[in-house]
């Protein structure tokens, strides 16, 4: 048997006056292609189908969405690891607003990356050559700078879902840590004090469904703890 | 008067990947009223994808390193067709872009003494050609690509930017003077379409390796600026040039960093030979690209090649161990698991050579303005008109590009643009508007598509156009065969300009910029394909059986492709750097 089942959320602004689930059956010849294969099929069955899509390799960060109910990037997920009893049910990430079909509109996220200044910030003058780092240094700043901006993680936390203005949420918070932990970045404490309300960082309850689902093995969660760590030792 | 709103900048950036970030980011600290108009967010560009590093003497791995021996591997690595005043400038205003881009927070590896990491990487060499393999690819592990376009975004918002993110750039709009005065643009969530006025426009978009079948290229990279110069009537330059890298994943075709060999890795045939030791006896895998991808399907033809049907070879990794491996090529291992189903800690990854890189493009100055020709053959600027990065030709990679250079190119082109036209801002530039038939006239296939009833569809178009230009335009080419294509790219282009655009809709409509985007490729197909058969000899990337030798009498020259007759004409090399002597052409061994 190797038509997939699959189930897409469809809504187009100009004709649908609700969201609605469309199937389709997707031959696949028994290979196990990856999901954003399985979109291009059905887009060309329905030409009309919208979804995001660039690198098709795992780091640019366009196709994220919600596969049989996780978070994941189209392009590096294999059926075999999200099908179920041959059906493949594709949302958009949870939380957004829809523009159309699996296209959601990433103005809040971008908006807290943006709120946590993610650039460096030295206010002493740079040397003619780089400025030095040790590989112990330079060591801190791996499964931070990583980040591809996909959304999978901010758009699988309840708390983003519930706070999506106030709550940084675990892809701004990851960044945000990055640069504290830069030896370079100089900016600490402004850093901090523009974090230390009740919402910005303390909504994080340590769910880590950003964890579970994040495409590039990174550790939000972990990255929130040291900047609560540092905010409190700021504190005292 | 047109119904069109129109948005007016001092300078329209078109692309938001390195080489539009990092114009934009010089003229938005100059003030000036500047916007990055791309199809994609700007981190979704295709400089996300280049792992290696960025090449440039910046004397961190050897302290004498120089940047005149950079500037050799490149001249020579392009097969002595690139500008030598351009390789030149990059060449040694490199270090400055690269020491800025380290300044801007760029998370580079480093050595132990706190400098930028440098690994070695293909045609690299100290000392004119004498000293040995030099390490010079300033690297941040194998996600160097990422680690720079992100790090420009950050800085272009730290110096408020504006941009119009997933917006799609139509046509040129020329006044009746033939300046540039700005382009048609489309938002692509609302469907909006709007005029853009500027006096400066920035053709900065990129590649457009899906012409091909099997490529490392991202999917949005179509030749979208290509297109556009090309339908406004403007030449391009060295278009039969195009790279292929020699390690793409063997069926899925993404990209496996040169940097492998960098560290130490190298191919082997089935039977287990590193047979690069016979091709290139001194620098064996670190041999040019061309080179190299040429062995491998030397390899694969006399029957050396590896799997089922002998058609890859293997790349070797495992003898690095997993600490390099877990260090300096992490991404590689995770690609190599997710796509090759291979982990490369214990077995060989199998490799492919695949379309990645296009040398030729919209020809310019090192400033970045665009260049015609006057009829006696005499450069002459385009008012109005720039290019930097991958959609320009500078040329600085003339008939193969060194591993490295681009994201060099990218910054170093891509700043020196945005200085130029601050300067040229600041002296005052007046054109004509555009009149309503110049907008009409840009307007013309937008409308076209929009007003299609029906026809052939686009998916299938493209992919018969991608076997065309794989089957009669990849590593090894030959006369009668590119004839054919050639004839079937003419049939597919009338068939082209009759295709169907089912869905009209608006909002966020795919479908759309899809069909705008097959007729750029159609373009840029068009225009290598007329390029490769025309120039009858064997130089850098482009290799012919039927012409196998270089012919520096007759084709020491650009070729310049002339969209209105689709004639080749062709265009004197500069072999006048200002501060070194010249490179004169030598036979290219390694």
């Amino acid at each position: 048997m190797s038509n997939l089942q699959v189930s897409i959320y469809r809504y187009n602004p100009e004709t649908d006056s609700a969201p609605y689930m469309q199937e389709f059956q997707v031959d696949t010849k028994g290979r196990d292609l990856m999901v954003l294969d399985v979109l291009h099929m059905m887009k060309e069955q329905d030409n009309g189908l919208a979804f995001r899509r660039s690198c098709r390799e795992g780091v640019c960060g366009s196709d994220g969405m919600n596969m049989n109910g996780k978070n994941g990037l189209a392009c590096i997920t294999p059926l075999s690891d999200v099908i179920k009893g041959n059906k493949l049910t594709l949302r958009p990430l949870p939380g957004l607003p829809v523009i159309r079909d699996m296209v959601v509109d990433m103005g809040l996220f971008y908006k807290q990356y943006e709120r946590i200044q993610p650039y460096l910030q030295n206010d002493e003058p740079a040397p003619a050559i780089e400025r030095l780092q040790s590989p112990e240094d330079r060591d801190k700043l791996d499964g931070l700078y990583e980040c591809i901006l996909c959304a999978c993680c901010s758009t699988s936390c309840p708390s983003f879902w519930w706070n999506p203005d106030k709550f940084v949420g675990p892809a701004g918070l990851l960044q945000s840590y990055r640069f504290l932990a830069d030896s370079r970045d100089n900016a600490t404490e402004q850093r901090l004090s523009e974090l230390e309300d009740p919402f910005s960082v303390f909504r994080c309850r340590g769910i880590m469904n950003c964890v579970a689902v994040c495409p590039k093995g990174l550790n939000p969660t972990r990255a929130i703890g040291k900047i609560r760590d540092m905010l409190l030792a700021d504190a005292t | 008067m047109s119904n069109l709103r129109s948005l007016t900048y001092d300078a329209i950036i078109i692309g938001g990947g390195g080489s539009g970030l990092r114009a934009a980011l010089e003229l938005a600290k100059s003030g000036k009223k500047t916007a990055v108009l791309s199809k994609v967010f700007p981190t979704r560009s295709h400089t996300v994808s280049a792992q290696g590093g960025i090449t440039c003497a910046i004397a961190s791995s050897d302290p004498d390193d120089d940047w005149r021996w950079h500037m050799y591997d490149t001249v020579k690595g392009g097969d002595y067709i690139a500008d030598q005043d351009a390789a030149e400038y990059m060449c040694s205003e490199g270090p400055k872009a690269v020491f800025e881009l380290e300044h801007m927070g760029l998370p580079f590896s480093r050595f132990d003494n706190g400098r930028i990491y440098q690994r070695p990487f293909g045609g690299q060499s100290k000392n004119f050609g004498e000293g040995g393999q030099a390490a010079r690819t300033c690297a941040a592990a194998d996600r160097t690509g990422h680690a720079l376009l992100h790090t420009l975004y950050q800085n272009n918002l730290k110096n408020n930017t504006t941009f119009l993110n997933e917006w799609y750039a139509v046509d040129l709009v020329k006044n009746s003077d033939g300046d540039v005065v700005g382009c048609i643009a489309m938002c692509i969530e609302t469907g909006e379409v709007v005029q853009v006025k500027s006096k400066a426009t920035v053709l900065a978009t990129g590649g457009a390796g899906r012409i091909y079948a099997s490529t490392t290229n991202a999917l949005i990279n179509t030749g979208d600026g290509i297109g556009m110069a090309l339908r406004a009537g403007f030449p391009m330059q060295d278009m039969e040039m195009w790279q292929f890298h020699p390690t793409g994943i063997y069926g899925a075709g993404t990209l496996v960093t040169e940097g492998c060999r960098g560290e130490g890795g190298y191919l082997i045939n089935k039977d287990g030979e590193r047979f690069m030791e016979r091709y290139a006896p001194n620098a064996k895998d670190l041999a040019g690209r061309d080179v190299v991808a040429r062995s491998m399907v030397m390899e694969i033809i006399e029957g050396r090649g590896c799997g089922e049907k002998g058609d890859h070879v293997f790349l070797k990794l495992d003898h690095l161990g997993e600490d390099v491996l877990g260090k300096r090529l992490p991404g590689i291992v995770e690609l190599s698991k997710t796509f090759a189903h291979v982990d490369p800690a214990k077995d060989p990854i199998p490799v492919v050579p695949t379309c990645h890189y296009m040398m030729g493009g919209i020809p310019t100055n090192v400033h970045g303005q665009a260049i015609m020709q006057d009829e006696s053959g005499n450069d002459q600027i385009v008012n109005g008109l720039y290019a930097c990065g991958e959609a320009a030709c500078v040329s600085v990679h003339g008939a193969n590009r060194l591993g490295g250079n681009s994201l060099l190119d990218l910054v170093v082109f891509g700043r020196a643009a945005g200085m130029f036209i601050e300067s040229a801002l600041n002296e005052g530039i007046e054109y004509l508007d555009a009149s309503e038939s110049d907008i009409e006239f840009a307007m013309k296939r937008m409308s076209r598509w929009n007003e299609s009833e029906g026809g052939e569809t686009v998916p299938a178009l493209k992919a018969e156009l991608q076997e065309i230009m794989q089957n009669s335009f990849g590593v090894f080419r030959e006369e009668k065969n590119m004839q054919e294509g050639v004839q079937k790219l003419a049939d597919l282009r009338s068939r082209i300009d009759n295709a169907y655009l089912p869905d009209k809709s608006n909002a966020f409509n795919t479908a759309r910029v899809e069909a705008l985007e097959l007729d750029n490729l159609m373009e840029v197909a068009e225009a290598t394909a007329i390029a490769a058969l025309e120039r009858k000899e064997s130089r850098g990337a482009h290799s012919r059986y039927d012409f196998p030798d270089r012919d520096d009498v007759n084709w020491l020259k650009h070729s310049m492709y002339y969209p209105a007759t689709k004639e080749l004409k062709k265009r004197d090399v500069n072999f006048k750097p200002k501060t070194v002597d010249t490179f004169e052409p030598k036979v290219r061994t390694y």
